[in-house]
């Protein structure tokens, strides 16, 4: 072709791009290719922690990157705008989850760093599908269209998947792989199944046109959106990990490589709530009473199933996992009040609470030891003798989840169980906090077995090798700890931050 | 110079702070020192405080001191601020100059342990937790002393974690106070919900406001806050961990089991006054528990032969009174009893602490006696808190219990007589275990002798290897562990004088904080003195009745013989007929079956409900993959059918 | 014809993937299942899309053609999981893959 064919064609009408909307997922999506290729291409091997470094520079960036678009959005004169022919909203909220995933993805990459070469596993894979990963997470937060909300959905499940499986040699990696793919698959057919029906009842995926339409009309037979609402429920109670689409955590998270797990409880989580809060709390607003019981059932049952089922396991893996599910039900306390201060409250509680899941899952990470198996109670005894710091710091991470005060555990728990005071789910409440009284055993038994550890264990201790503080893993535990420590000291800045990033509902333009 | 309050928990909290970074290098007896002087820093800032507090005027001594904000949230904010009024300084002058003597009699006391450090670490964390309990402005700052001074208590009670029975003892005292703390949780959420603040002081303030609530509501968070104070403070039904947590250091039990710690909940109840005025109810269920745990507890004291159980006991007791005096609206003489006990009781532990230590870790009542001209300043002393607990003019525990007895005549006859019997049980078990300690003739050779095949009732407190040592004479304790025993007693003979009338009134000083809702008696001065009257003769009886068992019946000649101990349990029997129903008999019932099965049984209940529970629903979770597509599959059909039958009413 | 009709084909052959997830225990098959599933969600997305047809969007049929791109991606991976499982183990059972549990 020549050039002056070229310049006849008719100019078609495209959306107009805005580059800087979506500038948080194009230097994560870039920095992923950019480390995909320039590792395929390199000759020799990298120096040590190259990648990890690559991936938390990238992470910075994005923030920086996501800190701008906080200032354009929180600027008066300008505010949120939608972007991409509508498909994606930039407000508050979207900045918010940008950061929290992008802080789990920064923290993860550092614990993974020494991990990947203990497990003789070193490699760009886990950095690059942890990027791709995350970029699914942020791509939840700023949909404004449920095709965009399924598509950062899968983006972010099937970079999971094969993370989940990345210990190849591992019995339990692989069935981690496996059955969170099967289930993982399965629950995304329900979430696309009930997209289809919101879809049919509306007669539209994006968020501003479902809103308006349902404000606007009243369904003489809403039997097609109700089964939506439940269905949607189904496949975000999954990513969730809210009871009873529960199953698969505490079986994926044992198996999982272990900083995968704790980016898969910080940033899958966040993802999947960012997309539960938009969904119904913002967008099916007006149908509160229709999904608000549904809600309080899933809070309920998460809080009870959740601590209940932690405090009868020996494996301080699946501890987590069962107590990440007890988060779930306190988070969903925020988001069945279905009030501004709610969603404000269950943000400011995944902020906090991805700092010490990470943190958490940091420390088993290195008290796992090489083959990432040592994970049983028996690992931690007498922890405080052999890593004192270790222990504090594992220590200050499970009273914050305990929510014990002068953490930022104990004010996200006041907050969402304020939030749902005030909303007049007192029930709800009063079951939020015996929760919080059981779950305080669990927290427990991994300290009295760290600090209390038995010195007659002495001989198995010896045999017992060291456990191993790498420093980028001290780094991120370090990170873990002052956040969760200054956020419980100092939070209004914290606060700030999740008040502002109350999501706001806007229609395509 | 009041805003050197600052500076009460902020010096603890700083030696808590050096004893972390570099308590190990310190090491003995360093580490102990700088906490001794961290904490008598802080009673030098509290006294500089009062002295601050009595140059303002008299009815304007509420001052609060504002470090910083701490909760946004909205309209409504949380700061991390000191409240100091009268209340407050009289707390934390006696928690500080107590603690202070504890710390300085816990150098000589810990001598030796490998984790002397790790304990001054402890000490001062609680130090810091207590005052920020007592000082803090609003009910979260006070709930997060709350939770401080649980987890130290936690912390030391299992310090010696080797022994099963203190990490078990550990275990218990944490769930029972978890009960609590949930109570206390609730209690402020809905004081937020219905006041919207949580600030005790000034014109918003919830104490302001506590008037304007409904009546149930105000009982409500009343009774929640009861229930949280009833945990810590040991009130029936959650007093079960106080005596297990007697597996900790006797410091610890002087400290946190006796004087501060424990005090907590009457504090709180004091300090939300106006709360309780508004919900009168609220004051009857406090009076009536506060009675009936007095007598209980007491009944159970008499029963026990380990030294530090019956002190245990008595603790609860006497807390049961000062349940009793905030019940009645005697808030004056809650707060007076609960500084008076604080001096002797402290004075009890450390003295039972030091035979403890001189006898080598014995802790069984039987194996010790004669004791006195051994270790003469124990003794001496000892003596002292026993005459001020007993009730005998004019040492301490007379006046306040005095106090109270007087105001509950004025409320409630009952509750009197139960009072007044209480005074006359605490006297029996009180002259019972000097008798046995520091009379009669020495049993602790023999003890010694036989200690292995005879019963081992008690533990030995420090490493076994100790108690196995060779019998040596039982020594007085060093000068680190006498000079606090000293200062007790002084303060337990002479605590009467805070509040003898025209001399220097804690009543005068402390009434701005409770105002009218002071309960003004009206008994004539004639029948305060009879009162005061049949109150001594319970007590004489009760001193005769020991005297009579304890010291006449183990006469030299026969001592630790089998069938002479079987004959003192036969007195004990017969003494079970002379008392009539809350006798020996009761008392072995109460603290053996009832104690042993009932709630305790209760709060391995709850452990067994949720282990149980998470057993069963475990059983859901099989490992295939199938089984787990069918769960959520099921859940998904909950969710449609929910929704199903919503659209079919509808 | 009626949308109804299409939305009973795709109910149907929803039910019919549920059922193979719940009852099958070979992996391939489970896998082939899920993708039934989504062709169930492909029907009623088109049919629905034609349904709003006045108005000229296409939403739902582009929704499907997304579907279709990422059920590809996601069988690729669940057939490399399958695949490692089946190495290991030389079964695709996966009620053999049962470790983890309570």
């Amino acid at each position: 072709m020549t050039p002056a064919v070229i310049a006849q064609i008719e100019p078609i009408a495209t959306p107009e791009i805005e580059w800087f909307a979506v500038s948080p997922l194009l230097v994560l999506v870039g920095g992923a290719l950019v480390l995909l290729t320039a590792a395929a291409l390199a000759r020799s091997r990298p120096p040590r922690g190259f990648y990890a470094l690559f991936t938390v520079v990238t992470a910075a960036l994005a923030v920086a990157c996501s800190a701008l678009l906080w200032q354009r959005v929180t600027d008066p004169g300008r505010g949120p705008f939608t972007a991409i022919g509508g498909a994606i909203t930039i407000d508050g909220f979207s900045v918010f989850f940008a950061v929290t995933i992008t802080a789990a993805i920064a923290l993860g990459a550092l614990l993974a760093d020494d991990y990947l070469r203990r497990e003789g596993l070193d490699g760009p894979e886990l950095y690059v599908l942890m990027l791709l990963s995350g970029t699914g997470g942020v791509v939840m937060a700023m949909a404004n269209d449920l095709i965009v909300v399924f598509l950062g959905l899968e983006t972010l499940s099937i970079a999971l998947y094969v993370m989940a499986g990345l210990h190849l040699r591992r019995l339990e990696s692989q069935e981690s792989a496996i059955k969170y793919f099967v289930l993982g698959s399965f629950s995304s057919a329900f979430l696309l199944y009930g997209i289809a029906l919101v879809y049919g009842a509306t007669g539209s995926t994006n968020f501003g046109a479902i809103a308006g339409f349902l404000s606007g009309n009243v369904l003489a037979s809403n039997g097609l959106l109700l089964a939506g609402f439940a269905l949607l429920l189904v496949g975000l109670g999954f990513k969730v990990a809210a009871v009873p689409f529960h199953v698969w955590t505490p079986d994926v998270y044992q198996g999982a490589p272990t900083p995968v797990t704790a980016f898969m409880a910080s940033a899958s989580k966040a993802a999947g709530f960012a997309a539960l809060l938009r969904v119904f709390v913002s967008t099916f607003d007006v149908y509160r009473l229709d999904w608000r019981p549904l809600m309080w059932g899933l809070a309920v049952l998460s809080l009870l199933v959740g601590s209940f089922l932690a405090v009868v396991q020996s494996d301080v893996k699946r501890m987590l996992a069962y107590s990440s599910i007890s988060h779930a039900g306190f988070i969903l306390v925020g988001a069945e009040a279905a009030s501004d201060r709610g969603i404000a409250g269950a943000l400011f509680y995944l902020l906090a609470y991805t700092f010490m899941v990470v943190g958490s899952f940091g420390v088993a990470t290195l008290v796992g030891g090489r083959g990432d198996a040592d994970h049983g109670l028996s690992a931690y005894r007498g922890l405080s003798r052999r890593r004192p710091l270790l222990a504090l710091a594992f220590t200050v991470l499970l009273l914050a989840q305990a929510g014990v005060p002068l953490t930022s555990g104990f004010l996200a728990k006041f907050y969402v169980i304020g939030a749902a005071v005030e909303a007049d789910s007192y029930a709800l409440a009063l079951i939020a906090m015996l929760s919080a009284v059981v779950a305080a055993f669990v927290y427990l038994r991994i300290t009295v077995a760290m600090y209390m550890g038995d010195e007659t264990e002495g001989a198995e201790a010896v045999t017992r090798p060291a456990v191993r503080v790498p420093p980028g893993a001290a780094l991120a535990l370090g990170v873990a700890v002052a956040f969760t420590i200054v956020v419980g000291i100092l939070p209004s800045p914290v606060v700030d931050f999740a008040r502002d990033a109350v999501p706001v509902l806007l229609s395509a333009p | 110079m009041l805003s050197a309050v600052w500076l009460i928990p902020a010096l603890p909290l700083a030696g808590f702070l050096i004893l972390l970074a570099a308590g190990r290098k310190l090491g003995e007896p360093a580490a102990g020192w700088l906490a001794t002087a961290m904490v008598t820093g802080s009673f030098v800032a509290g006294l500089v405080t009062f002295a601050g507090l009595l140059g303002e005027d008299e009815h304007h001594r509420q001052f609060v001191f504002t470090v910083f904000e701490w909760l946004p949230s909205g309209s409504f904010s949380v700061d991390v601020g000191f409240l100091v009024d009268p209340l407050s300084m009289a707390m934390v002058l006696f928690v500080t100059g107590v603690g202070a003597l504890i710390h300085l009699y816990s150098i000589g006391y810990m001598h030796g342990d490998p984790r002397f450090h790790t304990f001054f670490l402890y000490l001062n964390l609680f130090a810091f937790s207590m005052l920020m309990l007592v000082l803090g402005d609003n009910l979260l700052i006070t709930f997060l002393g709350w939770e401080g001074v649980g987890a130290c208590s936690y912390l030391l009670v299992s310090f010696w974690f080797e022994r099963n029975s203190a990490a078990v003892a550990g275990k218990k005292a944490f769930v029972t106070n978890r009960v609590g703390d949930w109570g206390f949780m609730v209690a402020i959420f809905l004081t937020f919900a219905s006041l919207g603040t949580l600030t005790y002081a000034g014109e918003e303030g919830f104490l302001e406001n506590a008037g304007a609530l409904p009546e149930a509501t105000a009982l409500g968070i009343a009774l929640l806050l009861f229930v949280g104070a009833a945990g810590k403070s040991a009130q029936l039904p959650l007093y079960v961990w106080l005596p297990d947590a007697m597996e900790g250091p006797t410091p610890v039990s002087a400290l946190i089991h006796a004087a501060t710690m424990v005090t907590a909940g009457v504090y709180l109840m004091a300090r939300v006054n106006p709360l309780l005025d508004a919900a009168p109810a609220a004051l009857t269920v406090i009076s009536v528990m506060g009675a009936a745990t007095a007598l209980f507890a007491a009944t159970c004291a008499v029963a026990q032969r380990d030294i530090k159980k019956v002190l245990a006991y008595s603790t609860v007791s006497q807390l049961g009174y000062m349940f009793l005096a905030i019940g009645v609206g005697a808030y004056v003489a809650a707060i007076f009893h609960m500084i008076t006990h604080a001096f002797f009781k402290a004075l009890l532990f450390l003295g039972a602490g030091s035979v403890i230590h001189g006898l080598h870790d014995e802790q069984d009542m039987r194996r010790m006696g004669g004791l006195r001209k051994l270790m003469p300043i124990t003794a001496g002393t000892f003596i002292v808190g026993w005459l001020a607990i007993a009730g005998i003019p004019p040492f301490s525990g007379f006046w306040s219990k005095d106090e109270i007895l007087a105001a509950a005549w004025d409320s409630n006859r009952l509750l009197w007589l139960v009072g007044v019997i209480t005074a006359l049980l605490t006297a029996y078990y009180m002259s019972r275990q000097v008798f046995l300690v520091f009379f009669g003739p020495p049993r602790w050779q023999e003890a010694h002798a036989g200690a292995t095949s005879e019963e081992a009732l008690a533990e030995p407190e420090h490493e076994p290897a100790a108690a196995q040592a060779a019998p040596a004479t039982p020594h007085e304790s060093p000068p680190t562990m006498t000079v606090p025993l000293v200062v007790l007693a002084v303060l337990a003979a002479g605590g009467g004088l805070l509040n003898l009338p025209g001399v220097l009134t804690l009543e005068h000083f402390l009434e701005p904080v409770f105002e009218d809702r002071l309960h003004e008696l009206d008994i004539p001065a004639g029948i305060l003195l009879s009162l005061a009257a049949v109150t001594g003769v319970g007590v004489v009886i009760g001193i005769l009745a020991a005297r009579a068992i304890y010291l006449r019946s183990t006469q030299p000649a026969d001592r630790f013989e089998p069938e002479l101990l079987r004959r003192a349990w036969g007195f004990d029997q017969a003494l079970a007929g002379f008392f009539g129903g809350p006798g020996r008999a009761f008392a072995n019932f109460t603290s053996r079956v009832l104690d042993g099965r009932g709630i305790d049984g209760a709060v391995n209940g709850i452990a067994t409900l949720v282990r149980g529970g998470g057993s069963r629903l475990r059983l859901t979770q099989t490992g295939y993959v199938r089984n787990y597509a069918l769960f959520m599959g099921g859940g998904a059909v909950l969710l449609l059918a929910f929704f199903l039958l919503r659209t079919g009413v509808a | 014809m009626l949308v109804n009709q299409f939305l009973v084909l795709g109910a149907v052959l929803f039910s019919i993937g549920v059922y193979g997830v719940l009852a099958r225990r070979n992996g391939v098959l489970v896998l082939m299942s899920i993708e039934l599933i989504l062709n169930a969600v492909n029907i009623n997305l088109v049919a629905l899309g034609a349904l709003q047809g006045a108005s000229g969007a296409v939403t739902g049929q582009v929704f499907a053609l997304f579907v279709i791109t990422i059920a590809a991606a996601e069988v690729g991976v669940g057939l490399a999981i399958v695949l490692l499982i089946y190495r290991n183990r030389a079964s695709v059972d996966l009620d053999e893959v049962d470790l983890m549990k309570g």
